[in-house]
């Protein structure tokens, strides 16, 4: 799986690429770039779409996609908000956010798996079925509430003895367990076979459908939490959040080395393409580019890196 | 060992398999042979799990035996290595080789274990230089078949739940992609594993090479078994009788044709790798046979004749027509490209038989004449009406056995997909043909078929290069041969003055070092 040298990896390209707009930016705009804070900004920017970006990538890696994932977060977003204005405790809330997406992903994976319909098919389904059902359990308003310390997952000052918001650590741990879960367990494996050729992974015996249905139960908990640190940062649940993160989403974890055809990606490449957009943002934004030069970037870049990735991998 | 009574599977209305028996045991090569379609894949994917059978008994070592699925077929001891499907090409050798019996401990994959449990079983099959940690989809194709036949063997030990190394190995077309040198290679092993107590089932094309390497014989003829034995017994003659139910004639002597004007000349031909050098005049009403060892660069030759390649240096003249051209001007030029690869270049599998046929000259909107006939073609208006008129117009002529011009090309048989392909050249009225392995993957009786059409398409005054793996057909059917050696053309000459001999001596380069004693040491390839 792995080929030994660190520049052979798939996240080395992207890393290269985020080194070198950092760079750029710190050169363009150092009073704020040259900052450790600003690193701690990002990062709590970048929170939401890595932790959802774990889960896509596993999903991508087995051969599939996501597209319900923004509609995943407003609807975790309002379930927690739900719950917290019921009198739950702020832990019962999220838990309850959580499982209502752990249900969708259950019933995306078996739409997949046993109805046999294609996942981009059933996740515009589930995009648009899980949107709806955020407006209506928010009766079309935001759920303002109480958030009773969950603010304090993204509050900007973590404390000095954290560096950055508990949130971030969260992203950062799910990460760690979630390439240890590719890499060493079957079930990783299986990931990576069923994406890299159905046929042959189901003749050596694999399950194929039950590691599609692990992976989308899987990604839909990840983005659950997601949503979890996205009420923290929002305070209120808002059934029109999040709207197009699946396009950041799944920008990151192609730009992280993935391939939609499935066989390939990795966590480390997936968060490193989240913070390079971030990164580009953040910086446009210190630059003061407008809004749609920004969108007009972010888009060349995503192609740009993709096509360099190509580029690499055909020499090899 | 393995012992099949009246197997028999449906797929819908489709009987695979009415009634097979088949008897081996152990420490035997049994060859399973069979026309297309004569049920011997099918009968293979009962015996390995992947499809269940609806009547039958089999029983293995004396037992009964009924796989479920490919992973109890695995643990009762039967491995298929199947040809198309062969490894997950994003994971290295060691993980595929370990693939759905990976030992964990406690969840976690135990690496060092699978790694050397996979240079062991890789070791085995004689295949130690490939390494464990390589990318599968990076290796060449032989590496990678020996790899799949590596994960049959793998021991684990006793560890619960662990198949154990296979008794039953079925080796479905195992060298269809194999050069010779692959293949005798192949050949050892397979004598070698039955010399340690296995059970090989061995499914091929080539009756020679079944000839070879089995001992023992089971012929199926639609979904039956209808004769089995010893193979010292039967010649590959006997064989294909008995596949076909009838004697199929041998090389009949043809009649002569009259070669016309050169149409497609080449003066020191080279691609960007292969070919390396490359001449030839290639005459109206003549057959061209290039023959050659797989890699020595044909597919290569054709695809830069064509302009899909690029061309280094050298000439290439079609006509009237001098220097390299994309493969749209060579159409234009009345040349055309049979692909070697059906399936992926060929054709447009999921489409009709009417637009694969017109897929290169499309029917223009029928109802107009002279200036509006033009515009509608400018304006890029086709008719699939006449498309359909001209599909089944071809599949008359061509015998193409479709249901109908709306048929997918992907439901017919591989010999009348073939035709489908060349169809679309003549439909196209290209007059000089480049025919990459016409005749791969198809069945007896569809191959005599293939190659009458090539003589016919001949003697109407097209020209034709043609490559192929199989020497008979090439000497049966060509005017002139040449053989391509590690990228070089050689000197064409009559078919008449080959034999299948010297033919394989050029093209593994023993002639060259026969004739050039004197050449200095290193001088050799």
């Amino acid at each position: 799986m792995s080929p030994a040298r660190p520049w052979q990896r798939p996240w080395f390209a992207p890393l290269v690429a985020l080194a070198a707009v950092y760079a750029l930016f710190c050169a363009l705009s150092p009073e704020t770039f040259a900052r450790p804070e600003i690193v701690a900004t990002m990062a709590r920017q970048t929170a939401v779409v890595a932790i959802v970006a774990l889960g896509m990538t596993v999903i991508i890696a087995q051969g599939g996609i996501d597209l319900s994932v923004g509609s995943g977060v407003a609807l975790t977003t309002v379930v927690v908000a739900w719950l917290l204005k019921r009198g739950f405790g702020p832990l019962a809330a999220s838990a309850g956010g959580v499982a209502a997406l752990g249900v969708s992903g259950l019933l995306t994976g078996l739409a997949v798996t046993r109805l046999r319909l294609t996942p981009f098919i059933v996740t515009l389904g589930a995009m648009s079925v899980l949107r709806g059902a955020a407006k209506g359990l928010a009766a079309e308003q935001t759920i303002v509430v109480e958030s009773r310390g969950l603010e304090q997952l993204l509050a900007p000052a973590g404390g000095p003895a954290l560096l950055v918001p508990a949130g971030v650590w969260l992203a950062l741990a799910l990460a760690a367990a979630v390439a240890a879960l590719l890499h060493y367990t079957r079930f990783g494996r299986y990931v990576y076979a069923v994406g890299s050729s159905e046929a042959t992974a189901r003749l050596a015996g694999v399950d194929v459908g039950r590691v599609r249905v692990a992976s989308y139960l899987l990604a839909s908990l990840l983005t659950g939490v997601a949503g979890v640190v996205e009420f923290s940062k929002l305070t209120v649940g808002d059934p029109t959040d999040s709207a197009g993160l699946e396009l950041a989403v799944i920008a990151s974890v192609v730009i992280g080395g993935a391939s939609l055809a499935g066989g390939e990606g990795s966590v480390a490449g997936a968060l490193v393409g989240a913070f390079l957009m971030t990164v580009i943002k953040t910086g446009s934004t210190h630059l003061g580019l407008s809004n749609w030069v920004q969108e007009i970037v972010t888009g060349l870049i995503i192609v740009l890196a993709v096509a360099l990735d190509r580029v690499r991998r055909a020499r090899r | 060992m393995l012992s099949a009574r009246g197997v028999g599977k449906a797929f819908g209305a489709t009987r695979a398999l009415a009634s097979v028996d088949l008897e081996a045991g152990a420490g035997e090569v049994h060859a399973v042979v069979g026309e297309n379609g004569a049920g011997k894949s099918t009968l293979m994917k009962v015996l390995a799990g992947v499809v269940g059978a609806d009547e039958g008994a089999i029983t293995l070592g004396g037992s009964p035996f009924r796989p479920r699925s490919p992973a109890a077929a695995r643990r009762a001891g039967v491995a298929l290595v199947s040809q198309e499907v062969a490894l997950c090409p994003h994971l290295d050798v060691a993980a595929n080789l370990a693939l759905g019996q990976e030992p964990t401990r406690f969840g976690v994959v135990e690496r060092a274990r699978v790694e050397s449990a996979a240079r062991a079983a890789l070791a085995e099959v004689g295949a130690g230089r490939i390494d464990p940690r390589a990318r599968a989809g990076d290796l060449p194709l032989a590496d990678r078949q020996l790899v799949e036949i590596a994960r049959a063997l793998v021991r684990w030990g006793d560890r619960p739940g662990a198949p154990p190394p296979a008794r039953v190995l079925i080796l479905d077309e195992p060298t269809s992609s194999l050069g010779r040198e692959d293949a005798r290679r192949l050949f050892a092993l397979v004598r070698r594993l039955r010399g340690e107590g296995l059970l090989v089932l061995y499914i091929s094309h080539f009756l020679e090479e079944v000839a070879a390497v089995a001992d023992r014989y089971t012929v199926l003829r639609d979904g039956r078994s209808v004769a089995s034995g010893a193979m010292r017994d039967v010649t590959p003659a006997d064989l294909v009788e008995k596949m076909a139910g009838r004697r199929v004639e041998g090389a009949a002597e043809r009649a002569p044709r009259a070669p016309g004007e050169v149409v497609l000349e080449l003066g020191d031909l080279a691609g960007a790798a292969k070919p390396a050098r490359a001449s030839l005049a290639l005459r109206r009403g003549e057959i061209f046979g290039v023959a050659g060892l797989v890699g020595a660069g044909r597919t290569e030759l054709l695809r830069a004749i064509f302009g899909l390649d690029p061309v280094r240096s050298g000439t290439v003249r079609v006509k009237s027509w001098a220097g390299p051209a994309t493969p749209r001007e060579r159409l234009a030029q009345g040349l055309g490209l049979l692909s070697e690869d059906r399936a992926h270049e060929g054709l447009a599998l999921a489409r009709s038989v009417a637009e694969n046929v017109t897929l290169s000259k499309l029917e223009p909107l029928a109802p107009f004449r002279g200036a509006a006939a033009r515009l509608a073609a400018a304006l890029g208006l086709v008719s699939p009406a006449r498309a359909d008129e001209a599909a089944a117009r071809w599949a008359g002529e061509l015998g193409i056995k479709c249901r109908g011009p709306g048929q997918a090309a992907a439901e017919l048989s591989g010999g009348n997909q073939q035709k489908l392909a060349l169809a679309r050249l003549l439909h196209h009225d290209v007059d000089v043909l480049l025919l990459d392995e016409p005749a791969r993957g198809i069945d007896v009786g569809a191959k005599a078929q293939i190659f009458g059409l090539i003589d016919g398409l001949a003697r109407r005054g097209k020209a034709v290069l043609l490559v192929s793996s199989y020497l008979p057909e090439l000497l049966s059917t060509c005017d002139r041969i040449a053989v391509l050696c590690r990228g070089v053309l050689g000197e064409a000459r009559p078919a008449s003055s080959w034999s299948e001999h010297e033919l394989l001596e050029q093209a593994t380069g023993a002639a060259a070092r026969r004739e050039a004693p004197g050449a200095p040491a290193g001088a050799g390839p």
